[in-house]
């Protein structure tokens, strides 16, 4: 079984939760035996040995370039254009010209490869998927991660975005959605028929070994005087809530003076975050890290007491369970597909600032849940594996 | 000959509604007007329906047809509580069920708790004022005891035998009895009268548990099925105990997998083997003598698959929550506020610390089913809550107290 699958990012050069969903499956069905030809519409140097990389802009002489390029999965038309002002590209037009242009480019590499099936990871690669269904007649499976209406987070969605993934839904033999919470939005907003609909959760890659790592010094400094520390990480974008979590900082602090909020991430929301924190009075109890990973990221979890995502619409939501297996207390939205696999997390509704806050500070003065929350969530997230979700997409493409 | 034994424990908790930090000083009623499931008065209306009410209608016919069908009942306190206050007419089925003379009530302690485990006195106060609500709605003296989930050990049977019950109820767990058969009557280690009986546990579960589901071999289970499997025990035991959840009619298998009718043919495909009859506890213990004694050091309860104390004390929380409520007994019951002493006894009924259950969580076991909350950890959140309220109200009732005291003695002197 050979499968031809499309991609956009894939670490370390990934702005997010895709290219580590699509690493970790790759590395499952590899494992399972099934050879995967990976595409990327560009270049870049990446280690992974478990699958063949394809680079869609340099194919048949592969050049590990580093591109500057200010494509991510996560951004806006309008965001790019106004980036693109900034970052010296090479790529010419719109956002927009690059998913046509990968679409494009893929037909050469369609045209060499040999496969079964074809899979394609949401809308910016759903084009080269259509494509390569059209020049062979090989079998289509669209895998959404998320929709435009979860990256909007309930502000207007862009017609050609919406467009782009309602073919690819639509032309494909099967859809995979990452959760029954993006299932029924593939319902509802997008007309697909249920039964052609497969719930893939998506797993997380097991920690092996928690590393050695030291705690950031500010946070020490906050931890030895009796601090606690409530844990924001994700992109700062409308999708994730970062205003509710300004909220719940807020109420929490009513009740306890003694926590302190840490966000690590970034995003076009971050200034507007500062300043809500002004407002509310608590801006001194907010500490913003920047974007972070691996061991610094790590070494942030490591610190936390509680872990929060008050998203707003959540496909999945890898996050938490990463804050899971470093041993943290989570509170997740109940608007996520995470909340789904993870029973031993505290839930809520993202707009309901009170439940929350009120479950932070549960948290923060009992140490007996604390403790519970840990020792059930670290052994239930094992069961929650990318073997798992391969094993699905290998029943899918045996249905063929 | 063995003897059929029913016993139907009828409870429902007063269940905490979502309580957060931030009601604590200034929402009083913990228990009423709760969301979905956790409104009491709701859930005991829609229980009422499927199970309280057809079944009493169900057994009262069946004790009028048959003079010798005999039947026994735990009605817990706080669930006493509840049918005064929202539903009378239940009340009054169970009160014409008793009035035939074929049933036999059974004492308990009146919160449902767990309380023999953390206060000989309150729980001799919970087991005083359950015969005392039992005696005054009808007219009836429980001579038998059963704790709260039959949660049992030697220590209980003779706590229960110096209150002077002449017989106490218990599950006939595998890993206490070993060989030993459950269908016989035996002496607690450690007492002198007091008998002690048994849960057939496989005979009873295949009614209160199999019963509609249909991967179980012996699905459909038929009334004359069973009742051939209780004669099957000719020979062999004195009794069979059928000791279950009310609720099983009705609530745990719903009307459309035929319980009901199930119940209905029972005691005629019983009573057709000549040597079969059914007895209450108090006619056992009077019938049957004991076979031998028998050793529980250990606490055992009817509850999950490993039948201890696991279901409400294996998580840091359970501990905590439990240590915490019971911390406060002296200080409630010092400041003699009986508004305040009823919450708190209304914080120890079991289910609470049930409800905080994480064993099998993920799995989607029985707590999850029964329990009102969505997570384990949000019980435990609204009942720490709760508790901190509580304090609150020991502390103004203290202060309260303090002034009253020199107005008192104001007037003494005058």
């Amino acid at each position: 079984m050979k499968v031809l699958m499309f991609g956009w990012e894939f670490p370390p050069y990934n702005s997010g939760g895709l290219g580590v969903a699509c690493w970790g499956l790759t590395k499952a069905l590899a494992e399972l035996g099934i050879d995967v030809v990976f595409v990327l519409p560009k270049s870049v140097p990446i280690g992974a040995t478990h699958c063949n990389m394809r680079f869609a802009d340099s194919y048949g002489e592969i050049s590990f370039r580093k591109i500057e390029t200010c494509l991510t999965p996560y951004i806006t038309s309008a965001q790019f254009m106004n980036m693109k002002g900034r970052v010296v590209g090479m790529y010419g037009g719109s956002l927009f010209d690059e998913v046509l242009r990968y679409a494009e480019l893929a037909r050469d590499i369609v045209r060499d490869e040999t496969f079964d099936v074809i899979h394609a990871h949401d809308w910016l690669s759903f084009l080269a998927g259509i494509e390569a269904k059209k020049m062979t007649g090989k079998p289509l499976v669209v895998h959404v991660h998320a929709t435009e209406f979860d990256r909007v987070g309930g502000g207007s969605v862009n017609q050609f975005v919406y467009e782009i993934e309602r073919e690819g839904m639509h032309y494909a033999d099967r859809v995979v959605a990452v959760s029954q919470f993006t299932k029924n939005i593939i319902i509802e907003k997008y007309g697909v028929p249920e039964e052609k609909i497969t719930v893939v959760h998506n797993g997380v890659e097991e920690k092996n070994f928690i590393g050695v790592v030291g705690v950031p010094e500010f946070v020490r400094q906050l931890k030895k005087n009796g601090k606690k520390i409530v844990l924001f990480v994700g992109r700062i974008t409308l999708q994730k809530g970062p205003d509710y979590f300004v909220n719940i900082a807020k109420r929490v602090s009513e009740y306890m003076d003694n926590v302190y909020f840490v966000v690590s991430g970034s995003g076009d929301m971050e200034g507007k975050m500062i300043e809500d924190a002004a407002r509310s009075g608590i801006a001194e109890k907010f500490i913003f890290t920047g974007f972070l990973r691996g061991d610094e990221l790590d070494s942030v979890y490591r610190s936390a007491d509680m872990y929060i995502m008050p998203s707003v619409s959540e496909p999945f939501g890898i996050a938490p369970l990463e804050a899971v297996q470093q041993g943290v207390p989570t509170l997740i939205s109940r608007q996520s597909g995470v909340s789904e696999v993870l029973s031993h997390a505290l839930k809520a509704d993202f707009w309901d600032i009170d439940d929350m806050a009120s479950k932070v500070v549960g948290v923060l003065e009992h140490k007996s849940l604390q403790k519970t929350l840990r020792e059930f969530s670290l052994k239930e997230v094992t069961k929650i594996n990318w073997k798992e979700a391969a094993q699905k997409c290998i029943l899918l493409y045996n249905k063929f | 000959m063995p003897s059929v034994c029913f016993y139907f424990q009828v409870h429902q908790p007063m269940r905490i509604k979502r309580y957060s930090i931030f009601d604590i000083g200034r929402e009083r009623n913990y228990f009423v007007g709760g969301e979905g499931k956790t409104n009491n008065e709701m859930i005991l209306n829609k229980v009422s329906g499927k199970c309280y009410i057809p079944t009493n209608r169900t057994i009262l016919g069946l004790l009028q047809k048959y003079p010798d069908f005999k039947v026994s009942y735990s009605l817990s306190g706080v669930f006493l509580d509840q049918l005064l206050e929202f539903a009378p007419d239940v009340l009054k089925s169970f009160q014409d069920l008793v009035d035939t003379g074929q049933v036999e009530l059974l004492n308990e302690t009146y919160y449902h708790s767990l309380s023999f485990l953390y206060s000989k006195e309150e729980f001799r106060e919970q087991v005083r004022s359950h015969k005392k609500i039992i005696k005054d709605l009808f007219g009836v003296t429980p001579r038998v005891f059963r704790n709260t989930e039959l949660i049992y050990n030697n220590d209980i049977a003779r706590e229960v035998e110096n209150l002077g019950y002449v017989g106490i109820l218990a599950e006939g767990a595998d890993h206490v009895l070993g060989w030993k058969s459950p269908n016989f009557l035996y002496r607690p280690k450690g007492t002198d009268n007091i008998k002690l009986l048994l849960k057939n546990y496989r005979l009873s579960d295949d009614i209160a548990f199999r019963f509609g589901s249909k991967d179980w071999k012996d699905y459909p289970l038929t009334a004359d099925k069973f009742a051939s499997w209780v004669s099957g025990h000719n020979g062999s035991g004195n009794t069979i105990n059928l000791f279950m959840d009310y609720e099983t009619f009705g609530e745990h298998q719903w009307e459309d997998t035929g319980i009901f009718n199930f119940l209905s043919a029972l005691p005629g495909e019983v009573l057709k083997n000549p040597d079969n009859n059914f007895k209450t506890p108090s006619e056992l213990i009077r019938d049957f003598d004991t076979v031998g004694e028998l050793d529980v050091p250990q606490y055992m309860s009817w509850a999950d698959i490993e039948r201890d104390l696991s279901a409400w004390r294996s998580n840091d929380m359970q501990h905590e929550a439990l240590t915490a409520v019971y911390e406060l007994e002296r200080a409630v019951l010092a400041s003699g506020d009986e508004v305040l002493q009823k919450d708190w006894r209304r914080l120890l009924t079991s289910d609470h610390f049930y409800y905080m259950c994480t064993k099998w969580f993920a799995d989607g076991d029985v707590h999850k089913y029964f329990s009102p909350y969505e997570t384990p950890y949000d019980a435990f959140i609204s009942f720490m809550n709760v508790l901190k309220d509580m304090k609150i109200r020991l502390s103004e009732s203290e202060k309260q107290k303090e002034h009253s005291v020199p107005i008192k003695k104001m007037y003494a002197q005058t």
